[in-house]
């Protein structure tokens, strides 16, 4: 599972450049040499998805259309039933988030008002997942996930390993946000006004960075839609396992395409639904 | 509050808890990330060196050089080689054309959002839509290459490699300002000599921090090539995988923490000359 | 900072001068005209400068003269030689940017023999010219730092060294003090037309600040919208100022509600005479600059036109500003720090214009304001 890159940590910024013309000739040049890039890579990255979205639509005779794929996302029995794969992973995309930002969000605050100093050993261990590729981590993890199998809790007990996978992109999208409000004059603005620790971290400086938080939830969740590595090797049973033993069973089984594009859209309209708040909340502030 | 000169402890205002160090605040976070990641890791790297009577010493490093090892070692080297240098070839190429459009514009916006999407887009998902694509099944060609190592793996891989590529460059092309190459000009030189004199150099240290990271992001993957190919072992991660899950003697639990530990290893490696790397770029394309 | 005289006493090149003729220039981007068939000559050894607000179009004129634009209309010609269409590569001419125009990869030395280097000038000679130009700017000992060590005003030396290194026809300066801090503008400013002066290399220099203008040029073009309004001598075009614009931009201007008869306008009593002579009878906006009016105490309380109460007087060092209330308009005059102490707020004073000729313009009547 290749690196999940998160869309907006680093905010790839608008260069600020005044317009600039260029000699007639160069400028010709360099927008024939563009087009030819991107009707390259539009080709390049559209062509897989166009034949899984091809697929997704393939009858159970090469070379037919039907749209049985779609309806056997909750029809398939499996077994196991891919529907109960899809709702495991999406407790474990809600648990994962929810317990990553718990951990992070409180922490995070906390040492910025009163614990500077330990700063760095935390962005240390945030950043430490991102040189323990989850392979290996597994290894690691098998011994204590054999202890907790003696509690014969399901595939949800994933969710402790998430998290870990889903720090380092949490993170950066946390103390992105952080960096950009005054923590220290809010907090002490309202503890002026007495507030309590409590009310001054989730009432006043959370709601200040919610498209942060917005941002590291959508992250988390996605990882834990599209994370195999980890469930194939404790020998839990995922969505993305779950795909991958039907195409064992029935290779290139019309219903994988149509799981795996659902999910694609389902994230991509997370996506959209994350930056147009953003967007939007940031125009209604002014 | 005045500190007891003998015990050095605080009084303890009537009525008042006592005040903990702030650091405690920490607790949980540390907690949580001490049994799942510190834990684990440590697990890793204790059994590595385990002999099979319970002492430790440097034997199993052995195995490292044994040619089955090797075998598998070289086998991610190449694979990551070759995903690297094509991504990261690719992808800069992709990263210019962005880069050398208008700032505002859909074109770039759109690129980069793609880009966001499809860095995490791997897995198995990414492997069968390949299979549909190119494989014997293929829809637009059926490549005899394709169950071939490593090139039709690396072929996947690239496919997620270079929009990680595109986000990692992108920030340093921009930070090409316009005036060297105007100034450049009109000192005389050519294209040809800009970017073997100017824009070249100074691109460089960016460019290879960015590859490394690709490299480090393919030498991590494991879901892919799983769902590609999962009866042979080419690569560590999957020789780890094999090695967890066999129920082949002692011996083989050793052979999983070795190459874990191994993997940890080299991608911390690559990761410390990437952010040295991106040091040296940043000092110049702030 | 050193003369800019090199070692053995000689100037630092020893090219002839050569005339910079443009024409007809013009350039559009989309539907916004930024040149409007611009014509301008610079003398061999001139150092003209395009002064104007931003928008007016001197960057475009540099730009286009330095061919890192083309022109959709019009004809460049340097030293006799027509180079429309050339490339900004094979023009021959030194460029100062604004700001960030050094190879940060670079040290200053190799920065300044990058253009030597691309010309396969043996490293040697490289080398010495590159120490001769450091050593022209004052910066020799700098030689091996790089550009992220050095001052902002350092960086712009070592950007003036390395353009002049190559020997360029023509030096071309796009507003290379704006970035920098106060007391080093003047400083640089002085040292640029020092060693242009001594090089004598025919220069194009584009800036937004007047004073810059008129302290280094020998001829300073004022431009608005993409044409010249003026083309003429710092003094001429601050004492004898060929429209509004150019009055109201560079200095400061009185704006008084006046009628024109004859050969004089007739400004709040008094008659002074005319710059145009053909300027149509009739009641006009008359502007009078600050160091044309004197005042002296009004003890005896005498009313008229041109007495009144001072507002404010700020202090500038040798002069003074000092704003009086006439009571249906302000007018703002100069004088020396030690007349002016004289005169605090609130003190009556009267005003006296000295006839110097004015210029008019038939806008409308000046609101009260200078």
């Amino acid at each position: 599972m290749a690196a999940v890159t998160s869309v907006g940590d680093a905010p790839l910024a608008v260069p600020a450049r005044r317009p600039r013309g260029m000699q007639a000739g160069r400028r010709r040049r360099l927008n024939a040499f563009r087009y030819v890039v991107f009707a390259f890579f539009a080709l390049f990255f559209l062509l897989p998805l166009l034949a899984m979205l091809r697929f997704s639509f393939e009858g159970s005779t090469l070379g037919t259309w039907s749209a049985s794929a779609w309806s056997q996302i909750v029809s398939y029995q499996g077994p196991p039933p891919l529907l109960s794969a899809v709702e495991i992973t999406l407790e474990l995309a809600v648990l994962t988030s929810v317990v990553t930002l718990g951990l992070l969000v409180p922490t995070m605050i906390w040492i910025r008002l009163r614990v500077q100093w330990i700063s760095p050993a935390v962005e240390f261990l945030c950043l430490l997942p991102l040189t323990i590729p989850a392979i290996s981590l597994v290894v690691g993890l098998a011994p204590v996930y054999n202890k907790i199998r003696h509690y014969e809790l399901s595939a949800l007990m994933l969710f402790f390993a998430y998290v870990i996978l889903a720090l380092p992109y949490a993170y950066r999208s946390l103390a992105a946000g952080l960096n950009a409000i005054d923590v220290k004059t809010l907090a002490e603005a309202a503890r002026s006004l007495g507030a309590r620790w409590f009310t001054v971290m989730f009432r006043v400086i959370a709601p200040n960075m919610w498209q942060a938080i917005l941002n590291a939830l959508l992250l988390s969740a996605a990882l834990a839609l599209g994370e195999f590595t980890i469930a194939y090797t404790l020998l839990y049973v995922n969505l993305q396992v779950e795909l991958f033993s039907i195409d064992r069973n029935t290779p290139n089984a019309s219903v994988i395409f149509s799981t795996s594009l659902s999910a694609l859209i389902f994230v991509f309209i997370l996506l959209l639904i994350v930056s147009y708040a953003g967007r939007r909340r940031r125009r209604g502030m002014r | 509050m005045a500190v007891n000169a003998q015990t050095g402890a605080r009084p303890v205002r009537a009525g008042r808890r006592i005040r903990l160090p702030n650091w405690l605040g920490t607790t949980p976070f540390l907690a949580y990330v001490a049994i799942f990641l510190l834990l684990p890791t440590g697990i890793i790297v204790v059994d590595a060196f385990k002999t099979p009577t319970g002492g430790l010493n440097l034997a199993s490093l052995k195995v490292l050089f044994e040619s089955a090892e090797r075998s598998y070692f070289t086998g991610s080297l190449e694979l990551c080689l070759i995903s690297s240098v094509l991504g990261a070839v690719l992808g800069a190429t992709l990263a210019y054309a962005i880069a050398s459009g208008n700032p505002d514009g859909t074109v770039r916006r759109l690129y980069i959002a793609v880009s966001g999407v499809l860095a995490q887009f791997g897995g198995v998902t990414l492997a069968f839509a390949f299979v549909v694509l190119i494989g014997p099944v293929g829809l637009l060609i059926h490549a005899s290459w394709f169950y071939d190592f490593p090139w039709g793996i690396a072929v996947i891989y690239t496919y997620f490699q270079v929009p990680l590529m595109v986000l990692v460059f992108l920030p340093a092309i921009d930070g090409v300002k316009a005036q060297w190459r105007e100034a450049s000009d009109s000192l005389g030189a050519s294209t040809w000599q800009y970017w073997r004199y100017v824009g070249g150099p100074l691109l460089a240290p960016a460019f290879f921090g960015a590859a490394l990271l690709l490299f480090a992001n393919a030498l991590s993957a494991f879901a892919t090539i799983v769902a590609w190919e999962n009866q042979i072992a080419y690569i560590v991660p999957q020789q780890i995988y094999v090695a967890i899950n066999s129920e082949v003697g002692l011996s083989n639990v050793n052979q999983a923490d070795v190459l874990a530990l191994g993997m940890i290893i080299m991608v911390a490696i690559l990761m410390t000359c990437y952010a040295l790397l991106q040091r040296r770029a940043a000092r110049w394309l702030r | 900072m050193t003369s800019p005289q090199t070692q053995n006493g000689q100037t630092a090149t020893a090219r002839t001068a050569v005339e910079v003729r443009m024409l007809g220039l013009s350039r559009r981007y989309g539907s916004v005209v930024a040149l409007d068939e611009l014509d301008l000559t610079v003398q061999a050894g001139e150092l003209v400068a395009l002064l104007g607000p931003s928008g007016c179009g001197k960057t475009t004129t540099l730009r286009l003269l330095a061919g890192l634009e083309d022109a959709d209309a019009g004809s460049i010609t340097v030293g006799g030689t027509d180079v429309t269409r050339l490339p900004a590569s094979k023009r021959d001419m030194g460029m100062v940017f604004q700001a960030y125009s050094l190879f940060p990869h670079m040290t200053v030395r190799q920065n300044v023999s990058f253009g030597l280097r691309l010309r396969r000038v043996s490293s040697v000679q490289r080398d010495r010219r590159a120490m001769e130009m450091l050593e022209l700017v004052g910066l020799s000992s700098q030689a091996d730092r790089y550009p992220h060590q050095l001052s902002g005003g350092q960086q712009q030396r070592v950007a003036l060294a390395r353009a002049l290194a190559i020997e360029p026809q023509v030096l071309l300066l796009d507003e290379p003090l704006s970035a920098l801090d106060a007391k080093v503008r003047a400083q640089l400013r002085d040292q640029i037309r020092r060693i242009q002066l001594d090089v004598g290399i025919t220069t194009l220099f584009v800036t937004h600040d007047q004073e810059e203008a008129l302290a280094i040029a020998d001829r300073v073009g004022v431009m608005r919208d993409g044409h010249i309004e003026q083309l003429a001598s710092p003094v001429d075009v601050y004492s004898r100022p060929a429209t509004s614009f150019v009055a109201e931009f560079v200095g400061l201007t009185n704006r008084l509600p006046g009628t024109v008869s004859g050969a004089t306008v007739t400004v709040r009593g008094r008659d002074l005479p005319l710059v145009d002579l053909s300027t149509p009878p009739g009641p006009v906006t008359a502007l009078v600059r600050p160091e044309a009016v004197t005042m002296a105490s009004d003890s005896d309380g005498s009313s008229g036109p041109l007495t009144g109460t001072v507002i404010a007087s700020t202090f500038l060092g040798a002069t003074s500003r000092v704003t009086v209330d006439l009571g249906d308009v302000t007018i703002m005059a100069q004088l020396s720090t030690a007349d002016a102490t004289g005169l605090p707020a609130g003190s009556r004073v009267s005003l006296t214009i000295r006839p110097d000729p004015v210029l008019v313009s038939v806008d409308a009547p000046a609101d009260a304001e200078a």
